[in-house]
C-alpha cells in the first residue's frame, strides 16, 4: 500500500477523463481536426466541445481558449509572446516555467513578503520607477512601459494564494498597456478559476493537476492586445499555437475540468479537513517543525512544513521506503533536490529550507493516507536526527 | 546486506551494482549530483543521471539522486581554485573522494540504514586478520584506482564494497554487454569532471580568479629568462612554455611562487629529487614506524618507487631521484599492492 501525497506533482486521472480519452482514441475521434472530411470533423467536434467547457469554467469566450502542451508551454507562450513589446516582470516565487521565461527575456522579479505573497509596494515601485539618472533617453522617447506582469494564482510549493486582485488593480492604474498573466496551474482544483482569475488577461492551466492527462494545457487569452506568435506552423488555435491538436488529451482535460467544477465545493471541504489534520498532527509530533506561511492563505490541498536538523532529500528517501510518496518541493532536471527559490524569496532561514517537505492531497486522498504520513514522518525525522 | 551503490552513469559502477544484485544483496542505486555547471561527462550531467537511472531500471532496483552540489562546491571546487591561486597543483578527484563520496555519501547511506556503500572503483578491499580491512590495487594494473582511494581509513574501508576490483576493464565491459546495460560501450571519463575539454582549465580558472603574469627565473643565476601569462596555471615539472637554458637544453618549472610572481626554472637535473615533503598522513590501518620501507606512488598512473618514511614522517625518501612532485599532489604509500596511507605533498 502506497500513501500518495504528491498530488501537486500529478493527481490521478478522473475516470471521466479516462473515458473521454478512450472514446476519442478508440472510436471515430482519431482524426486530425484540421482536415476536410468526416473523420476530421468528428475530431474537430471533440476539440470544440472541450473548448466550450474550458471557456465556461474559466469565464472566457471559446475563441479565447488556446490549447497547449501543458502548463509550462502556456507560461512560455504568455511570456515570450509579450517580451518583444517591453519589459516583463514576475513574482520571485513563480514556477520555473514563468521564472525562467522571464529571465530568458531579460525581465525582473518582484519581491514577496515573509508570508509568501507578492510585495505590492515592490510592484508599485517597479511600475512607477522613474528613469534612473543617465538612462533618460536623449531622443525624447519615454522609457519602455512593462508589457507583462505575471503573478501566479497559487504557489506550487507552498500553496499560498497570491493577492491577484490587488496586483491587477495596481497594473491597470500604473501600467495600463501591460497585460497580467497568472499561472493558475495549482489553483484549479481548489478555487473556482473564473472568479479567481477574473481580470487577468492571460491564464495558464494544466490538465494533470486536476485529474486530466499529462501533456495538455490551456492558455486563456482574454486580451485583444494579443501575443506574438512563438510556435510557428500550420496555424492551429488561430495561429497562437501551431501543431496538430492532442485531441484525446484535450477531451480528457475538459472532462476532468467538468468534474472538478461540479465537485469542487465538497472536495475542498473534505480535503481541507484532511490537510488540517495532517498539518496539525505533524506540527504536534515533529519537534521543531514549522508550517510555511499562514494556513488561511493556502489552497486546501497543500501541507508545507520545514523541519530543522534534517535534510529533506534524506527524509523523502526514508518516507519513500516507508511507502509514503511526498516531495521536497523543488527538484531539478536530474531529479536532485535543491533548495527552493520560493523559500529563499520568503526569507526562510537556510537550515529550515533544507528540511522542506511538501505533502499534497487530492481527490483520492483518504484518512488512511494521512494516518500513514502521521506515522512515517515523525519516525523518519527521529531516525535522521538520531544518526546525524 | 543493504548496500547503497553509487552509480556515476559509467560502465564500472553499472556492473558493480549488477554484481551486487546478483549476489543477493538489497541494493539501491544513487547518483550524486555534484556540479551544476557545464561538464563533458564525469559524475554530473543530466545524461549521466539518465544512464544510471536506466541501468537501475534494468536491474530492477530503485534509483535516487542526491544533490551534494553545495558540498562539492565547498570541499572540492573552491579549494581547487584557491590551491591554484597559491601556486599548488591540487587533485580534485581525491578531494571529492575524501569529502564527498566517502564522507558525505557514506554518512547519508548509514543514516538511511544501509550497511555499506559500493562504487565502481578498480581496487580491492580485503579482510585482514584481526578484523581490519585492507585496500589493495585492482587486478587490472592499467586501470588501478587505489591511488585515488589511498586516503581511506578503517571507518570507510569497513563499509566499502568494490565489486569490480577483481575484474579487468575488458571483463567489466564484457559483463555490461552480456547484461545489455546501456553503459557497456560508454567511453571512460577523463580528467576533472567540472572542467570541459573545450574550454579547459584556463577558462575555468580565469572566470574565477585573476590570473597574473609571472617571471621565469633561472634557479642558479637568479636571472630572469622569460615570462608566463598566468603563473596560477604553471605546474612544477612543466616544460611547455618554460623555454631553454643558454646551452639550448630544455628548462622545467622547479617551483611556483605566485606571491613573488616568479617561477624558478632549470634543467632536468635540478628537477630531480629524492625527498618529498608531505603534510599529515591518513593511514589505512595505523601509522607506520619512521624509517619503514615502502613503495611510493606520486601520481595517479605513476610507477611505485622504492622509498622510506622519513624520521619524523614529514618526508618520504626515495631510493632513486625522480622528478619533483608538485605541491598539492598526493603521495600514496604501498606495501606491494596494499595501500598503507597517503599524504599531500608540500
Amino acid at each position: 500500500m502506497v500513501a500518495y501525497l504528491d498530488h501537486a506533482a500529478t493527481t490521478p486521472m478522473r475516470p471521466e477523463a479516462r473515458r473521454a480519452m478512450l472514446a476519442v482514441m478508440s472510436e471515430a475521434g482519431f482524426g486530425n481536426p484540421s482536415g476536410a472530411h468526416s473523420v476530421a470533423r468528428a475530431a474537430r467536434r471533440a476539440v470544440e466541445d472541450a473548448r466550450e467547457v474550458v471557456a465556461a469554467a474559466l469565464g472566457a469566450e471559446p475563441s479565447q481558449v488556446v490549447f497547449s502542451g501543458g502548463g509550462t508551454e502556456s507560461d512560455n507562450l504568455a511570456v515570450a509572446g509579450r517580451s518583444s513589446r517591453g519589459p516583463v516582470l514576475c513574482s520571485a516565487v513563480e514556477h520555473d516555467a514563468v521564472l525562467e521565461s522571464v529571465h530568458a527575456a531579460g525581465g525582473a522579479t518582484l519581491r514577496v513578503d515573509a508570508a509568501g505573497q507578492v510585495d505590492v509596494d515592490d510592484l508599485k515601485r517597479a511600475l512607477g520607477a522613474p528613469p534612473a539618472p543617465g538612462s533618460v533617453p536623449t531622443d525624447g522617447t519615454a522609457p519602455a512601459s512593462p508589457a507583462l506582469v505575471s503573478v501566479m494564482t497559487a504557489n506550487n510549493e507552498t500553496g499560498i494564494i497570491q493577492p491577484l486582485d490587488r496586483v491587477i488593480g495596481i497594473v491597470r492604474r500604473k501600467a495600463p498597456s501591460a497585460l497580467v498573466h497568472t499561472d493558475a496551474v495549482q489553483a484549479v482544483n481548489w478555487l473556482d478559476p473564473a472568479p479567481a482569475t477574473a481580470g487577468a488577461d492571460l491564464v495558464s492551466i494544466s490538465a494533470h493537476k486536476f485529474g486530466g492527462p499529462q501533456g495538455v494545457g490551456v492558455l486563456v487569452v482574454r486580451s485583444p492586445a494579443g501575443l506574438d506568435v512563438t510556435v510557428h506552423g500550420g496555424g492551429q488555435e488561430a495561429g497562437r499555437r501551431s501543431g496538430t491538436h492532442n485531441v484525446a488529451g484535450i477531451a480528457g482535460l475538459a472532462a476532468a475540468l467538468a468534474v472538478v467544477q461540479e465537485d469542487r465545493e465538497a472536495l475542498v471541504k473534505r480535503v481541507a479537513d484532511l490537510r488540517d489534520r495532517l498539518t496539525d498532527g505533524l506540527l504536534a509530533s515533529v519537534p521543531g517543525a514549522v508550517e510555511t506561511g499562514r494556513r488561511e492563505d493556502k489552497v486546501a490541498g497543500i501541507c508545507h512544513i520545514c523541519i530543522p536538523e534534517v535534510e529533506s532529500e534524506a527524509l523523502v528517501f526514508l518516507l519513500d521506503q516507508a511507502g509514503v510518496c511526498v516531495s521536497a518541493g523543488s527538484a531539478c532536471a536530474s531529479g536532485a533536490t535543491q533548495v527552493s527559490h520560493v523559500l529563499r524569496a520568503m526569507g526562510v532561514p537556510e537550515e529550515l529550507a533544507h528540511g522542506a517537505l511538501r505533502l499534497s492531497l487530492g481527490w483520492t486522498t483518504t484518512d488512511d493516507d494521512v494516518d500513514a504520513a502521521l506515522e512515517a514522518v515523525p519516525a523518519a525525522v527521529a531516525r535522521l536526527r538520531r544518526t546525524r | 546486506m543493504k548496500v547503497l551503490a553509487a552509480l556515476s552513469g559509467g560502465v564500472d559502477s553499472s556492473v558493480a551494482a549488477a554484481l551486487l544484485v546478483e549476489e543477493g544483496h538489497q541494493v539501491v542505486g544513487a547518483t550524486m549530483k555534484l556540479w551544476g555547471g557545464p561538464s563533458d561527462s564525469g559524475c554530473c550531467s543530466v545524461s549521466d543521471v539518465d544512464d544510471a537511472r536506466r541501468v537501475c531500471h534494468q536491474l530492477g532496483i530503485d534509483h535516487h539522486v542526491f544533490n551534494f552540489s553545495e558540498d562539492f562546491q565547498r570541499h572540492v571546487v573552491d579549494p581547487y581554485v584557491d590551491a591554484h591561486r597559491s601556486g599548488l597543483t591540487p587533485n580534485p578527484c581525491i578531494e571529492c573522494n575524501r569529502h564527498i563520496k566517502f564522507d558525505r555519501f557514506l554518512d547519508r547511506a548509514l543514516q538511511l540504514g544501509f550497511d555499506a556503500v559500493a562504487t565502481g572503483h578498480h581496487a580491492r578491499v580485503e579482510p585482514r586478520p584481526g578484523g581490519t580491512a585492507a585496500l589493495v590495487r585492482g587486478r587490472d594494473g592499467a586501470k588501478d584506482q587505489s591511488y585515488v582511494l589511498s586516503m581511506l581509513g578503517q571507518a570507510q574501508l569497513s563499509r566499502l564494497i568494490l565489486p569490480v576490483g577483481e575484474m579487468t576493464k575488458a571483463e567489466v565491459r564484457a559483463e555490461a554487454s552480456r547484461r545489455g546495460l546501456r553503459t557497456a560501450v560508454k567511453p571512460d571519463s577523463q580528467d576533472v569532471c567540472f572542467i570541459t575539454a573545450s574550454a579547459g582549465r584556463t577558462a575555468f580558472l580565469s572566470d574565477r580568479i585573476e590570473l597574473h603574469p609571472g617571471r621565469l627565473v633561472e634557479s642558479v643565476t637568479g636571472a630572469t629568462v622569460g615570462t608566463v601569462d598566468a603563473i596560477e596555471l604553471v605546474t612544477v615539472g612543466q616544460r611547455r612554455g618554460i623555454g631553454a637554458g643558454p646551452d639550448g637544453r630544455r628548462h622545467y618549472a622547479l617551483s611556483v611562487d605566485p606571491a613573488a610572481g616568479q617561477v624558478r626554472v632549470g634543467p632536468i637535473e635540478a628537477l630531480m629529487t629524492d625527498v618529498v615533503g608531505v603534510g599529515p598522513w591518513t593511514w589505512t590501518a595505523g601509522p607506520l614506524a619512521p624509517g619503514a620501507a615502502v613503495s611510493a606512488q606520486l601520481s595517479a598512473h605513476g610507477r611505485p618507487l622504492p622509498a622510506r618514511l622519513g624520521a619524523d614522517a614529514t618526508q618520504v625518501h626515495l631510493a632513486e631521484p625522480t622528478r619533483r612532485v608538485a605541491a598539492g599532489q598526493t603521495v600514496a604509500l604501498y606495501d606491494g599492492d596494499e595501500v598503507l596511507g597517503s599524504a599531500v605533498a608540500r
